[in-house]
């Protein structure tokens, strides 16, 4: 009799496998966490998108909690996710641009067309600043504290539910 | 082995296959060590973007960046693990094909030599059963039975 | 009138072929537990039915397809009118939709072929194999008919032309690799149909392992030619040169390729000997759950390999449900009727019945492995334990020393006798083929390239050493004959295919040995004039030009290809295409196969100087990996032409006689 209590373990094993497919089911399995969660934000030197002399670097991002938004003209999300950033924006919350893989003359034309929440433009054409970033696709944005230190990623396009129920409430909680 | 590269194929179900050759692209060494160390690397890292291709096969543009970054690194001197940490670094332990040997994969490398082990033993377990097994297949019923069966037979 | 109506027919074939497989399932089922043959009776006209009108239903599909109807959703989605009509026909199985119904359409001629070639066998077993063949159908069909119907119309909006079928499968390789595939997975539904059968009706003996035996080797043998087609098609198709890239959709097919060559293997001594009965009912229950599980994981969008599904999770828990209820049922139905006691059949270390077992376990660890990594980076992440991801060189890492070892025992397999074997005549036999198979497995590679490389050797050595002991033993079989032709004809065609099925594994590992460890490539400029040397060829591009194919437009190279000892000269035509209809730019590489090398150029980027970027390889013994697919699979076919199995099929019931007739057959003199 024990053998055969044995054996019933198998069928058994195997809805435990079900219940684990199950639950992937529900999984996007092209998500994935930024590897430089809790990690300070990359050194980096740049100038800005408007003004090439006015030159900028990491300290930035220090003595407020910053929403970095990585962006481009190339990008349709970028578009579509602004009036979500401008409202963002209207919180109060500091919003700084990283200008990725674009020219001055495309960047300058798309904020002056779709709206312009950011108090800075990091201009990164070679989209170098977004290589330390780990960014492999616009738009992504991060959540940057006051001490400089990465603290909550979004990739992809900003929708106006995550505003309220992601974003929103991540600034207040490192603010 | 040189080639061995990974790729996405849902070899007929999807519609969103893009596998054009990627990375076919002119590099300069001044040594074939370092071409071979290059090709080694860029085929045991996996696109961040893509469903499941290396970077070396890749045709998307953050392939094309990291195959760029691997190429300046290996030109600077760099060793391959610090070439392994700095992509590591930006873009996870997603990316590496070859995972680690850490505390969460210790199940993954420790399990298939584990299986081992237990197949070792229960070869000899079933064998050491089964040489022995012809003096105890016949059971006293089963002996009675041929016995009567030999009688039989004979008697006919 | 009627021929727009023709996708509304092949729906309501479809259920109709539906209530067909309810009634196979429930009726036979029925009648053998109680024993009525008029339930039992229905088996077998259902069977037929169900078949005619699934390939009724499949081809209203394709005629949509071959009369361009783009008002069906799959067609329109799928197909272009421009599309060459072969592609048009092929392009029915290239997307999930038809490919199910192509799934469907096999899983009942399979299901009709076991009912149709099972007369002899006791009623009731023919009664239980319907049914079971009937479930596993209902479960599919209601697969289709709730998630994935191919006939959708796009109504009243239809397209004035279809999307086009993508470009990579727009191919030879498309053409024959999924049917073949399909074919092997579905054709363990029969095995996995017969092996229930016996445990629900108690008929657990050496009968039913020669009644599945046939059914293993041609679903086996289909699989094995798929998945060679697969590989060979990844290797010209995708423009890399790369024949086995380990992404989860391939796995999906090695998994049950391992466990059904396990099953062939198994099946062999519980036929011969009566010893593994349980094991070998579990092997055929796990080789098609197997099969299920890749179409779950393929399918559901569980896996980064594929999403094409992930947009519609219905899909994919439809098939874990159906997944779920089968294998569940089935290892219930295991655990509550495996036989138990086993019949204590001796055996020593040394004897075949020793080796086969090694040779099941080794096969199981690599199954596990396979199944591991393929699943590892799913479990850590369902853990909180962050993403990870296994390729190539965890697979290569362990899937290399295990072949290795089974190697090992694979060259003492055929040449063992069942029961024992005294070791001296083990050495006695092997001593001669060991030694040759060493040093030809060092000096090969030497002769061959001048250049000694350790894994070269060690997979030669492997390959003399399974095919040499062989030999030997051919000879020695041959040498009681009155002549060599006349004991060369003695042996059984059984035993021919286990020698084909060997060699098979023989060639196709000198393949993985030679191609990866000699291959070489360089990735070069090319303008016209360019001249390029590499592994004794001589490569110049004498021009480039454009061309327009039927959907494409291309950048062709035309190359002169010198080879440099023999003096010979052909032409060499790699393209880049760009696809009208999706604007899909494609590699499409030129290659000069084969036996002992292939050339393969695939083009690059347009350098816009004039000149492009070209990768040019050179790759030995590359066709040696699927020409071995091709042997085994042969070797598998022509076991079961052997006459036993159809005298036996015919006669029903195991006979002692023929039992015999066997036994004095296998026993090496």
């Amino acid at each position: 009799m024990n053998r055969r209590r044995l054996l019933l373990l198998l069928p058994l094993g195997f809805l435990l496998v079900a219940l684990f497919f199950y639950q992937r089911l529900q999984h996007d399995p092209s998500a994935r966490d930024s590897a430089l969660m809790a990690r300070e934000f990359p050194v980096f030197e740049a100038t800005t998108l408007r003004d090439a002399n006015r030159h900028v670097d990491q300290t930035l991002l220090q003595d407020d909690v910053t929403l970095v938004n990585v962006w481009g003209e190339w990008c349709p999300a970028c578009k579509q996710e602004m009036p979500q950033l401008l409202e963002l924006a209207e919180h109060g919350i500091r919003m700084v641009g990283v200008n990725y893989r674009d020219t001055r003359e495309k960047g300058m034309s798309f904020l002056n067309e779709y709206g312009d929440p950011f108090t800075v433009n990091i201009f990164d054409p070679e989209g170098s600043l977004g290589f330390d970033l780990g960014v492999y696709g616009a738009p992504e944005t991060f959540l940057v504290d006051a001490d400089g230190i990465i603290r909550y990623h979004h990739k992809g396009y900003i929708s106006p539910e995550d505003v309220t129920e992601r974003i929103l409430p991540e600034v207040a909680k490192w603010r | 082995m040189a080639l061995i590269r990974t790729l996405t194929v849902a070899i007929l179900f999807t519609l969103t296959l893009s596998a054009v050759a990627g990375g076919i692209e002119i590099r300069e060494f001044d040594n074939p060590v370092l071409a071979q160390r290059y090709d080694d690397l860029t085929a045991s890292m996996r696109c961040p973007l893509c469903e499941n291709q290396a970077i070396g096969d890749s045709d998307s543009p953050i392939s094309a960046d990291m195959r760029e970054r691997v190429y300046q690194l290996l030109q600077e001197g760099r060793a391959d693990s610090e070439i392994v940490d700095h992509m590591v670094a930006r873009f996870g332990d997603y990316i590496l094909y070859n995972p680690r040997l850490e505390r969460r994969t210790y199940l993954l490398w420790g399990l298939p030599i584990g299986l081992g082990v237990i197949g070792c033993l229960i070869v000899m377990l079933i064998v050491r059963a089964r040489r022995n097994a012809s003096a105890k297949a016949l059971s006293a019923d089963e002996r009675a039975r041929l016995n009567a069966l030999l009688e039989r037979q004979r008697s006919s | 009138m009627l021929i727009k109506m023709i996708p509304e027919l092949g729906h309501f074939a479809l259920i109709i072929a539906l209530l067909m497989a309810v009634v196979q399932t429930i009726m036979p089922l029925a009648g053998a537990t109680t024993r009525r043959p008029l339930w039992m009776a229905y088996g077998h006209p259902m069977a037929v039915g169900q078949f005619l009108f699934i390939a009724l239903a499949y081809l209203c599909l394709t005629t949509s397809y071959a009369v361009d109807d783009f008002s069906v959703a799959n067609v329109a989605n799928n197909s272009n009118s421009l599309l060459p009509w072969y592609y048009k026909l092929s392009a029915v199985w290239g997307n999930h939709e038809g490919s199910v119904l192509l799934w469907s359409l096999m899983l009942a001629g399979w299901g009709y072929a076991a009912s149709r070639f099972s007369a002899g066998l006791p009623r009731d077993m023919i009664a239980r194999v319907q049914g079971i063949m009937g479930f596993i159908s209902v479960g599919f069909l209601l697969f289709i008919l709730l998630t994935s119907n191919p006939f959708a119309r796009l109504l009243p909006n239809v397209p004035h032309d279809g999307a086009d079928l993508n470009p990579l499968l727009q191919d030879v390789g498309l053409i024959v690799h999924p049917p073949m595939l399909y074919m092997g997975y579905v054709g363990f539904s029969v095995v996995f149909a017969f092996a229930i059968a016996a445990l629900l009706g108690g008929r657990l003996d050496a009968a039913w392992t020669r009644w599945a035996r046939p059914w293993t080797n041609i679903a086996w043998a289909f699989l094995t030619v798929g998945i060679a087609l697969g590989s060979w098609w990844a290797y010209y198709e995708l423009g890399w040169g790369g024949w086995w890239f380990w992404d989860p959709v391939e796995n999906a097919s090695l998994l049950p390729w391992l466990t059904g060559t396990a099953l062939i293997h198994s099946l062999a001594v519980t036929e011969k000997r009566g010893s593994f009965k349980s094991w070998t009912v579990l092997l055929a229950i796990f080789t098609f759950s197997l099969s299920l599980m890749g179409t779950f994981l393929v399918r559901s969008g569980v896996l980064t390999s594929v999403h094409a599904f992930a947009n519609d999770p219905s899909r994919g828990l439809f098939i874990l449900v159906l997944l779920a209820i089968t294998v569940t049922l089935s290892l219930g139905i295991f655990a509550l009727r495996a036989p138990r006691v086993s019949h204590h059949v001796s055996f020593s270390w040394l004897s075949r019945d020793a080796l086969l077992l090694v040779n099941n376990i080794l096969l199981v660890i690599m199954t596990v492995t396979i199944l591991l990594g393929t699943l590892y980076p799913l479990i850590l992440d369902s853990l909180g334990l962050g993403k990870i991801s296994v390729g190539p060189p965890y697979f290569n890492a362990l899937f290399v020393p295990l072949t290795v070892i089974m190697c090992i025992f694979m060259g003492l397999g055929p040449v063992a006798r069942w029961k024992r074997m005294a070791p001296r005549e083990v050495i006695g036999k092997l001593w001669l083929a060991g030694g040759a198979a060493l040093t030809l497995g060092v000096v090969l590679p030497l002769i061959y390239r001048g250049e000694w490389n350790l894994w070269a050797s060690l997979g030669i050595v492997a390959a003399l050493w399974i095919v040499l002991p062989m030999m030997r033993d051919l000879v020695d079989k041959t040498r009681h004959g009155t002549t060599r032709l006349a004991g060369l004809r003695k042996l059984s065609l059984a035993y021919w295919g286990m020698v084909l099925g060997h060699l098979g594994i023989a060639v196709t590992i000198v393949g993985v040995a030679v191609v990866s460890n000699y291959a070489s490539e360089r990735t070069v400029r090319m303008a016209p004039g360019t001249t390029v040397e590499i592994a004794g060829y001589r490569f110049t591009m004498n021009e480039l030009v454009s061309r327009r194919g039927a959907n494409f437009i291309a950048d062709t190279a035309v190359l002169d290809v010198h080879n440099i000892d023999s003096g010979r000269h052909f032409q060499m035509r790699p393209e880049k295409r760009f696809y009208l209809a999706t604007g899909m730019p494609m590699t499409q590489v030129a290659l000069r196969p084969g036996l002992l090398r292939d050339l393969y150029v695939a083009m690059g980027e347009d350098l816009k100087d004039g000149s492009w970027a070209m990768r040019i390889q050179y790759k030995p013994f590359v066709r040696w990996l699927w020409l071995g697919g091709l042997l085994m699979a042969l070797g598998g076919v022509l076991a079961i032409i052997d006459k036993r199995y159809r005298r036996t099929q015919a006669a029903g019931h195991a006979q002692p006689a023929s039992r015999q007739h066997i036994e004095a057959q296998e026993v090496t003199p």
